[in-house]
């Protein structure tokens, strides 16, 4: 099941570690996206530290690490068609966190929870 | 803030699902549901429909009207051929750039298109004409730009075919009096068309009928525009910028410059004429960045990965859809070679881009 941050970011924790990449609300408001620089996998990060860089045809954009952890893996697939991000959001991930808290997923939204912060 | 102007076609706008903004005191369209990228590729594609009635236009009539217009705007205008339209430049005392601009000659009168944040100061500084009466125009304008313009406009008004790039013609289309020229601000073939508020809907609708066309907002304007190597006034031009710094001094005929037969008259015409002779020291160049980063209006540009002053700055860039990498215009030292490498720094990093020439697409005009 997925979770949500305020940042219009999506969650899918699997096993140990979560998948994260951006929601449709978010990639119609970026616009068509043409540039995304990931973090290197291996690294710490802290919960709401700048890890990657989305630029699309507007303008640029951060996205956070949604929890404290280390950096398992990420979607080198988008640095080269970065276009997915519009074309299937939920399919087009952006990298996998292994939180230092097992339970830090629990507290972000629901789907109904975040369905009525987008309105 | 007062409250934003609306065009003409806001409720087409609407009702097409367009993403409003504020652009210069009006709401105007930034993209539809297709998207800057798709709308962009449209455009160069096939046809795209532009509401520009944002833009100033004013008629100027009285006796040499073309020689008293000389007196701001250091082009040949007393040399433009009946329907025919030339760009220039509203010059400044210091040298720099007040406004760029359309000028047609439409035989007994002049017309002019200006930019909309401009509009109320180009027109202050027109009404200081003497023996020169100023006219604002409150009409729509549009643009229809792209391939297949011109089979798309002869279906309405066979006419036009017979235009050539920068021919201006005054046609009938079902009894109201349309102003039409073969130019435009995307590098494509195409038409600005200006026509009376209460007909402009049935003529975007009109146009919106035949397959070819779609809406394209502001959002793609400027990616296609900055492709095609045209400057944006408050971007890559402003009033502290010269014409040869802007890579404008094309538009600044030899019989202007020193030496030539009506040289000088213009506000800045010492500062700026010297500079043309001796050659700027800083002028506008094409950027490619080597990654898919796109660099954007004030990134600092270095000569070397690491260490030094800037030698320049980004005043436009972004994503080229039809280059398909990121592309921009800075203010870079005139000597530099074309394809050198130089830095852009982004985010803390330097990331090697190449000087590049303008335009980044071929453009395809019909002369």
């Amino acid at each position: 099941m997925l979770k949500y941050t305020e940042d219009h970011e999506w969650l899918r924790a699997e096993g140990d570690e979560i998948t994260v990449g951006i929601t449709a609300h978010a990639s119609e408001q970026l616009g068509d996206v043409v540039f995304i620089e990931l973090p290197e996998v291996g690294r710490e990060v802290e919960a709401g530290e700048e890890i990657v860089v989305i630029e699309s045809v507007k303008a640029a954009s951060d996205i956070t690490a949604p929890v404290a952890g280390v950096i398992t893996a990420v979607n080198d697939a988008l640095a080269d068609a970065p276009g997915d991000v519009n074309a299937d959001p939920l399919a087009a991930w952006f990298f996998r966190i292994k939180p230092a808290d097992a339970a830090a997923v629990d507290g972000f939204m629901n789907e109904a929870a975040y369905q009525a912060l987008i309105g | 803030m007062g409250e934003l102007r609306r065009t003409e076609l806001h409720d087409l706008h609407i009702a097409r699902g367009a993403k409003m903004v504020p652009f210069a005191g009006w709401d105007m369209p930034v993209q539809y549901p297709m998207g800057v990228m798709g709308e962009h590729l449209h455009c160069r594609a096939h046809a795209g429909l532009f509401d520009v009635s944002h833009m100033g236009q004013v008629i100027l009539r009285g006796y040499d009207v073309a020689a008293r217009l000389e007196t701001l705007v250091p082009a040949d205008i007393q040399g433009l051929g009946a329907w025919r339209q030339r760009y220039g430049l509203f010059t400044a005392p210091n040298g720099g750039v007040l406004d760029d601009l359309m000028i047609a000659n439409k035989g007994d009168h002049l017309y002019l298109v200006i930019n909309a944040a401009c509009a109320d100061q180009d027109i202050a500084h027109l009404r200081q004409l003497q023996g020169v009466t100023v006219e604002v125009i409150d009409q729509s304008l549009l643009a229809l730009q792209g391939p297949d313009a011109e089979p798309v406009l002869a279906r309405l008004i066979p006419a036009v075919a017979d235009l050539r790039f920068m021919d201006s013609r005054n046609v009938d289309w079902q009894g109201t009096e349309l102003w039409i020229s073969r130019s435009g601000y995307t590098g494509e073939d195409g038409f600005e068309i200006s026509v009376p508020h209460d007909r402009a809907r049935a003529l975007a609708d009109a146009l919106l009928d035949q397959p070819e066309v779609a809406l394209i907002g502001l959002g793609a304007r400027d990616s296609l525009r900055l492709e095609a190597g045209m400057p944006l006034y408050g971007h890559d031009m402003d009033d502290g910028t010269t014409p040869a710094a802007a890579a404008l001094g094309w538009s600044i005929p030899e019989l202007r410059r020193n030496g030539g037969a009506r040289a000088g008259g213009f506000p800045g015409a010492d500062v700026i004429l010297a500079e043309l002779d001796a050659g700027p020291a800083v002028t506008r160049r094409g950027l490619r960045p080597e990654g898919r980063a796109p660099i954007r209006e004030g990134v600092g540009i270095f000569a070397a990965a690491e260490g030094g002053a800037p030698i320049g700055r980004v005043r436009s860039g972004g994503f080229g859809p039809s280059v398909g990498g990121p592309v921009a215009m800075a203010e870079l030292p005139a000597d530099l070679s074309e394809g050198a490498t130089v830095f852009a720094e982004l985010r803390g990093k330097r990331l090697p881009v190449t000087v590049a020439a303008l335009p980044f697409i071929q453009p395809h005009y019909k002369r």
